[in-house]
């Protein structure tokens, strides 16, 4: 079974600064790491892999200094890593990026499995990895907790609202998965090792003959940033005061009920 | 930080760091107040390689030059020195049958570390300490085996080895020259682990007697030549001296971190007591004593990268490093006050931790014995 996980190079911050004339996330100064639910997907198809062998490719786009948490992936058991990198890809939205990573997935593949995390945690959209699912033309399914291989199948474990349903679905899916998916493991000693060593091969422009110039950067990018700001909070809480719990529990029903919430 | 480290080592002390202080730290506590660790919290640093950092890779290790691997040490140690010894007592073992015995014995010994087990070193005896040629254990030829019997004492891992290097007198008129060498595994019949000592410090490394009563093993489990094993057990011990000052140099860092802390928040006449020059100066005292041991540490692990014996620095590094921890550690519960009294501060632990390092791997009173016959034998 052979598996890719894309993986994004994110500011270890939740707190995020925004660049108030471009529109654009500051990243200087902030540390960089492994986008959290990225390191979840990768667990996943190491898992697969030590079941079913095969191999977990990683992939990143972003700058050079993404090849830090590529690395990161080797060190965890990842096979081979290539980083997408050019100028050409600059300023991609969710919708220019993830038609790249088509298109890198490609001409790299084939794969069995393409494995992303639900989001990532600078700009929480989720959309990535589903959309490359759709460029590709394949079943994707999301919020996955656990798959297991059985034939040309994956029987998939999905988290929803009221529980865990379980599907099957054909090889090649894409999925992606959540943060109670797993606990990642840690590098190996002798991963660190073989990673520092180890060679990234650079996936630029010119190496995507068949790719459609329209789709990517920042012209290939129907996203328009018009304005971003911190929501006012126009509401203060009220703090009610649990003398006696049964009393004070439902006192706090009635206000619910009085500002129409129950 | 004293060293000038590489990426590579970078990398690898952020990555322990990081495992040590999520999956050993918050543990430590009730551990150290049990006197046991727990086995599963040993399972992330197998899975990581902790046990086979320094070991070549044609046996299955990772190949880290010694230097490397004591600053590794040196991290772990400060969280808990006696979850470190543990590893560092296996692999000083292992290496140990790697330079001394046969390719075969090596790969052998070194496949059941590798599947994530321990290994003891077993040599003191009830009466022979500083003394090892003064031991009683014997070992008889019978045919093609040997009949192992004696009491070991103070053996670090005895309970949770899979593997033992055993000493034991093959010739017993003759003193040293009369011990012999043999790796025996754990699970041999007639091997009796004793109760787990109750230690001052320490707590989370296991400690038992071992004894042998009748335990056959074959020749071929003999390592080096018959006679060799006070030769073998003191080349043991050069490397252990300066793997475990390591462990020291980790317990005072750990020290200094906790009180430079607490000289900043605590508060007394108004203001910080690091603001306070008698603070100051013990602060300063254990700073200077820390970056010193560090650098003798390296320094001979340097020396034991490029080959060198260490007989003499391994009992300098050992000896020098094992005092100042403890004039460190005290000084750390003196900064702390009354709370470093106290077991729920960090400090007081690290004082009764760092005590053993005067004692173990050949107590500080033969190590000064060990450095002045050097001398003797330098100044001709």
């Amino acid at each position: 079974m052979n598996i890719v996980v894309c993986i994004k190079q994110v500011p270890d911050t939740t707190e995020i600064k925004i660049d108030p004339v471009k529109n654009t996330l500051i990243r200087t100064g902030v540390p960089s790491i492994m986008n959290p639910f990225d390191k979840n997907a990768l667990e996943q198809a190491l898992r697969v892999k030590e079941k079913n062998g095969g191999t977990v490719t990683v992939i990143s786009m972003g700058p050079d200094q993404a090849k830090t948490v590529l690395r990161e992936a080797l060190a965890m058991g990842a096979d081979k890593a290539y980083l997408v990198t050019d100028r050409a890809f600059g300023g991609s939205d969710t919708y220019a990026t993830s038609y790249i990573l088509s298109q890198v997935i490609k001409k790299i593949g084939p794969f069995d499995v393409i494995l992303g995390g639900i989001q990532a945690i600078d700009g929480d959209t989720g959309q990535t990895a589903s959309s490359i699912a759709e460029h590709l033309g394949l079943n994707r399914v999301s919020y996955v907790l656990d798959m297991e291989k059985k034939d040309d199948k994956v029987i998939i474990k999905r988290k929803v609202e009221e529980g865990v349903v379980v599907l099957e679905a054909k090889l090649p899916v894409l999925v992606t998965s959540l943060k109670e998916s797993n606990k990642p493991r840690y590098r190996t000693i002798k991963g660190v090792i073989d990673a520092l060593k180890a060679d990234i091969p650079e996936i630029r422009f010119a190496d995507l003959p068949g790719i459609d110039e329209t789709k990517i950067g920042l012209k290939g990018s129907p996203t328009r940033v018009k304005a971003t700001f911190t929501p006012k909070r126009n509401a203060t809480g009220e703090v009610m005061e649990a003398v006696n719990p049964q009393e004070t529990a439902k006192s706090l029903i009635g206000k619910l009920v009085e500002a129409k919430l129950l | 930080m004293s060293l000038i480290y590489t990426n590579e080592q970078k990398e690898l002390l952020a990555l322990v760091k990081e495992m040590a202080e999520t999956e050993i730290k918050p543990f430590v506590q009730e551990a150290d107040e049990k006197g046991e660790c727990p086995p599963e919290l040993f399972k992330w640093a197998f899975d990581m390689g902790l046990h086979m950092l320094e070991i070549p890779e044609e046996y299955g290790g990772t190949g880290l030059s010694y230097e490397t691997t004591a600053m590794i040490f040196e991290e772990l140690a400060k969280v808990d020195a006696g979850y470190a010894i543990t590893f560092v007592t296996t692999f000083v073992a292992l290496r140990n049958v790697i330079l001394s015995g046969t390719k075969e014995q090596g790969l052998h010994f070194a496949e059941v570390i590798k599947k994530g087990n321990f290994a003891g070193f077993c040599l003191t005896e009830p009466g022979a300490g500083s003394d090892p040629a003064a031991m009683r254990a014997t070992a008889v030829k019978d045919g093609d085996d040997y009949i192992l019997n004696g009491a070991k004492t103070f053996i670090t891992n005895g309970a949770i080895s899979a593997i033992f290097v055993g000493f034991f007198k093959t010739s017993p008129d003759l003193g040293a020259k009369g011990i012999s060498a043999f790796v025996i595994d754990a699970n041999e019949p007639g091997i009796v682990i004793g109760n787990h000592e109750n230690k001052m410090g320490l707590r989370l490394s296991n400690t038992t007697d071992v004894t042998f009563e009748n335990v056959r093993v074959p020749a071929t489990a003999m390592l080096g030549p018959e006679g060799s094993g006070f030769k073998l057990a003191l080349n043991a011990l050069n490397l252990s001296r300066a793997f475990v000052a390591t462990l020291a140099v980790g317990i005072m860092q750990r020290a200094l971190d906790e009180s430079v802390k607490y000289a900043k928040e605590r508060k007394q006449f108004g203001e910080p007591i690091i603001n306070f020059q008698l603070v100051q100066g013990l602060l300063a005292d254990m700073a200077m004593k820390i970056e010193a041991s560090r650098a003798l540490v390296n320094n001979t692990m340097r020396l034991m990268d490029n080959g060198s014996l260490v007989r003499k620095e391994g009992a300098i590094t050992k000896c020098f490093v094992s005092d100042v921890a403890q004039e460190v550690t005290s000084n750390a519960v003196q900064v702390f006050g009354g709370y470093g009294y106290s077991k729920e501060y960090p400090v007081e632990k690290l004082m009764r931790d760092a005590k053993v390092f005067q004692i173990f791997e050949g107590a500080n009173q033969i190590q000064r014995l060990t450095i002045a016959s050097c001398l003797k034998s330098e100044y001709k």
